[in-house]
């Protein structure tokens, strides 16, 4: 079962990534952009859906600090 | 008394731990796979790139035989350290509160700091001379300590805060100005600043890192009497 895995920064947390590149965007003339986040994307085959769920919260994300949102792509 | 100093792949700090450690005791390294921590009486968690820091800072390392031995000594009271990577690898594996996320300036930064001891009388700082700061490197990308307003309430109040950047030093952004923190029980603290690159003065700027050093072989003797 292929499967992806978006991890985000919590909100809140501040993402210094993000605001870099929010602060970036406008140089090249786009302007209007907001709330940029930058996070993590994480591609895998798994046997079982269920293993999803206790990955992310022991290694694939600190859910300390990151949200995780999985997908099941069949 | 003697100091156990892990080394995992990426590690590069773990000869000056050694090295640190044995100016003020025996000191031998422990391989990442190994789960005998060789009777040591304290433990040094390294600084570096564990395992490349591939997905997080500590997130792999933390997963190593070596340190499921090191949360089994912890939690039976055992003394760590944790020095930059190794304040990372704690966080992960749930031995001290919060975790590190890069440094608001987004660089890596190698310099001097001036910390403030906040608790003087800790396993970690109790030879550190009174009422004076601590100047020890720091090297770090992935240094801006955070925990949630629930945790940090809970660890400024139970005293966990051990060292805080002192004035116009806290250079990663880190909440409250936090360069340590100890666990609740105190046997375990990490810090992001390097002691072991300050114990000489010809590369450390100062000797002060090793007051750290020492305040641990005082605390294991206390255990040991």
């Amino acid at each position: 079962m292929r499967a992806r895995v978006l991890i985000r920064p919590k909100a809140g947390i501040l993402d210094p990534q993000g605001v870099a590149v929010e602060r970036a965007l406008p140089a090249l003339g786009f302007d209007g952009v907001e709330n940029v986040h930058v996070g993590r994307l994480i591609e895998l085959d798994v046997a079982e859906e269920g293993q999803l769920q206790p990955m992310c919260e022991k290694l694939l994300a600190n859910p300390l600090v990151e949200d995780y949102e999985i997908q099941v792509l069949g | 008394m003697k100091f156990g100093v892990l080394q995992f792949p990426g590690s590069c700090d773990e000869v000056d731990a050694l090295e640190a450690a044995r100016m003020v005791g025996e000191a031998e390294l422990i391989w990442h796979r190994d789960r005998d921590l060789q009777g040591a009486d304290a433990i040094v968690v390294p600084g570096g790139f564990s395992y490349g820091d591939y997905l997080r800072a500590g997130a792999i390392a933390r997963f190593s035989p070596a340190m499921e031995s090191v949360i089994e000594f912890a939690r039976e009271g055992g003394l760590v350290l944790g020095i930059c990577n190794g304040f990372q690898v704690l966080c992960e594996a749930h031995l001290l509160p919060g975790a590190l996320l890069p440094n608001v300036n987004l660089r890596f930064t190698s310099r001097q700091v001036r910390l403030d001891v906040v608790a003087p009388d800790t396993a970690f700082t109790s030879a550190c001379p009174p009422g004076r700061q601590l100047s020890i490197p720091a090297k770090h990308s992935w240094g801006r300590f955070h925990a949630d307003a629930e945790t940090l309430e809970r660890i400024e109040r139970d005293g966990q805060v051990v060292l805080r950047y002192a004035q116009g030093e806290n250079f990663n952004g880190s909440v409250g100005d936090i360069a340590a923190v100890s666990n609740e029980t105190g046997n375990v603290m990490g810090l992001m600043p390097h002691p072991e690159h300050a114990v000489q003065e010809l590369t450390g700027g100062s000797t002060d890192g090793l007051s750290i050093f020492q305040s641990i072989r005082l605390a294991a003797e206390r255990v040991a009497a």
